[in-house]
């Protein structure tokens, strides 16, 4: 097993790094000058050139990326251009306000949608299953700036419930999901961050579901005389590794943040940080955060891949 | 559709209580398109420890009938009419609290297929462990300990370790005789197997055959078995019942039917196995092929392929008409046939 995952962590060196060759190039394949949002319009050539040299801007693009990489893989992301903090400090910060939102969408998502999809796949072509279809496809298809909007309207402008914008007066640091006066914050945008898994994973999990148990093995379970409960237990069991899969992914979505969630709610995460950077081309700043998101996304990916040799003895471990 | 006929019990099984009854059992398969028979008024009984074969060929409603006599058949896509009785409860009309109680502990059932009806993520072990725990409320080391005892009942080599394997990890007869671990975890008395062996190498069958025959006389188990194999059935049945699109049409000891069958149908089954023919002559097939359920012709099923057909055939559907001590017959003919040639197929025990 250690070997297997050692063997997993080996693989996932190369992807990063082709991720990270991407990552740097894209920016350089969008049109425009960084430089150009620095200088004052009326700066002399020499202090431009200055300015090149000082960002590293006059070298060859691939001793760029390798003086980049170089400092990347000590934690070193460079300084945004705009703030003039380091970018690293600059994307943590915002990816942790993703994650506290994403990690607590996806479980959300997954327990309702686990409840939503087995109730259906139980009552294929019932009222039950037809209530859990639309609300998958409800989830899949509003538009979820949209959604928040309305969340916005009804809680915070109709009945006053929950704040409409923004992170509790204590910012990142002091977050915590236990605190109502912080949690509150949160809830909204979290919510609508649930939406689109809740009808993703509901539906995979109708399915794969559904499928278990057209299998002959659920025969035996109830020649066997075992309860509903049991075979529940036995069709979720087998459903598993594909629901896993399909979480694993819409995990990765989400903590890419979610640009236009984050926007209508102000919450300060990798979404909102991302499009100040790319709005205010500060390439460090984009750089950094595309980088972080990409590794995360391939971490992810390595987890979802050895949490489904774990559920699914099938897979071979060796 | 004829009267319903009423089955005379064996004389020699009359001292013992009947284990099971089935007293016109009908299933039908209802979908948007109607209703489709798959079970036609179906009869037989069986004594405690008895073994009936039924034989037919794939479509002919044995598979069906098997899982009616459990109500494992899809709810609402099907209808179970008819008398299932076993120890004297009628199992159709059972709460599913009674059924679920009988199903596992009293009743068992061996499926076809080792390799899809085994839970691909459980271990063996926690499959046979699951179904003790369920009827006896054992703890779980208890019943850990039991399927060891019921691995090596089925003589699985290294038991123990095959006790944490998953079924992928076992070979199609280990498979096999795993399920039949699982189907023998709570000692029941009645076994339905459906075609225990037809999913396994030529080798393995035979094996499997022994160890399932050995089985059933060691714990008394009243036992049918469902098959397409005459040899099997020759090997193991001392009751014979023979299907065609969803009737029995010829019931009987295995002696009767195997070395004088009566039906048109159950003589042209005997007369096309291999054993016991020359070499040089063709193998004698029934022609044709048999009809489509959802459309039934209004006679007797068979007389479309039947050499002795005439137009009452045609038209109406035979009774049942008695035969030997307690089988029976479904044909119009059944008198007026000729003896039956030599068969070829001999009645051998292992």
């Amino acid at each position: 097993m250690w070997l297997y995952i050692a063997k997993r962590v080996l693989y996932a060196i190369p992807i990063a790094l082709g991720v990270s060759i991407i990552c740097f190039s894209l920016v350089y394949l969008a049109p425009g000058d960084p430089i150009q949002s620095l200088i004052p319009p009326d700066a002399s050539d020499e202090d431009i050139a200055a300015i090149r040299r000082l960002y590293g801007f006059d070298k060859p693009v691939v001793f760029q990326y390798f003086d980049w990489l170089a400092r990347a893989v000590t934690g070193d992301l460079g300084t945004s251009l705009q703030s003039n903090r380091p970018v690293l400090n600059e994307v943590t910060r915002a990816f942790g306000n993703t994650l506290m939102i994403a990690v607590a969408a996806v479980i959300v998502a997954f327990v309702l949608a686990t409840i939503f999809g087995t109730l259906a796949a139980f009552n294929l072509g019932k009222p039950v299953d037809k209530v859990a279809t639309s609300i998958s496809t409800l989830g899949v298809s509003i538009p979820n700036y949209w959604m928040g909007i309305v969340l916005v309207i009804l809680f915070s402008v109709q009945w006053r419930l929950l704040p409409a914008t923004g992170m509790g007066g204590d910012g990142s640091d002091g977050f915590s999901w236990f605190e109502w006066d912080q949690a509150r914050y949160a809830i909204l945008p979290m919510v609508t961050m649930a939406m689109i898994p809740l009808g993703v994973v509901t539906r995979s999990t109708r399915s794969a579901v559904a499928d278990t148990l057209s299998q002959d093995y659920v025969q035996l379970l109830r020649a066997k005389g075992l309860g509903e409960g049991r075979v529940v237990l036995h069709a979720l069991r087998n459903a598993l590794p594909q629901m896993l899969a399909v979480m694993g992914l819409q995990l990765g979505y989400l903590i890419g943040g979610s640009i236009l969630i984050e926007t209508v709610f102000n919450w300060p995460g990798t979404g909102l940080v991302m499009s100040r950077a790319i709005l205010t081309r500060d390439i460090p700043l984009l750089q950094g955060t595309i980088l972080i998101l990409a590794l995360s996304f391939v971490a992810i990916n390595l987890i979802v891949d050895l949490l489904q040799t774990l559920v699914d003895p099938r897979i071979k471990r060796s | 559709m004829t009267a319903p006929s009423k089955i005379v019990a064996d004389p020699s099984q009359a001292a013992a209580a009947p284990l099971l009854e089935v007293e016109n059992l009908h299933v039908d398969f209802i979908s948007r398109a109607g209703r489709t028979p798959a079970v036609r008024d179906v009869s037989f009984g069986l004594a405690p420890g008895e073994v009936l074969c039924i034989l037919g060929e794939s479509g002919s409603g044995k598979s069906v009938t098997l899982r009616a006599l459990m109500r494992l058949l899809p709810q609402g896509r099907s209808e179970i009419r008819g008398q299932v009785r076993f120890q004297g409860e009628d199992v159709l009309k059972m709460p599913r609290r009674a059924l679920n109680m009988l199903r596992g502990a009293r009743i068992s059932m061996i499926f076809q297929e080792p390799m899809t009806a085994l839970d691909p993520v459980f271990t063996i072990g926690d499959q046979i462990a699951e179904t003790v725990i369920r009827h006896t409320g054992a703890s779980r080391e208890k019943a850990m300990a039991r399927a060891l005892e019921l691995l090596e009942l089925v003589r699985i080599p290294s038991a123990e370790r095959r006790l944490k394997a998953y079924p992928h990890e076992l070979s199609g007869g280990l498979r096999q005789r795993a399920m039949i671990a699982v189907s023998l975890s709570c000692y029941p008395q009645l076994l339905l197997a459906d075609e225990p062996t037809t999913a396994l190498d030529a080798t393995v069958q035979i094996q499997i055959l022994i160890l399932l025959k050995q089985l059933q006389q060691d714990l008394g188990m009243g036992t049918i078995f469902v098959t397409h194999d005459l040899g099997v059935a020759a090997q193991i049945a001392d009751k014979i019942a023979v299907m065609y699109a969803g009737r029995v049409v010829e019931y009987g000891s295995a002696e009767e039917v195997l070395l004088n069958p009566s039906h048109p149908y159950a003589r042209g089954m005997l007369a096309s196995t291999v054993s016991g023919q020359p070499r040089d002559r063709d193998i004698a097939a029934i022609p044709g092929s048999p009809p489509d359920m959802r459309n039934l012709p209004a006679g007797c099923a068979f007389a479309p392929r039947c050499a002795f057909a005439t137009d009452l055939c045609h038209r109406s559907e035979p009774g049942l008409t008695q035969r030997g001590a307690f089988g029976h017959v479904s044909c119009h003919h059944v008198h007026r046939l000729d003896p039956p040639a030599p068969a070829g197929a001999s009645v051998t025990t292992l």
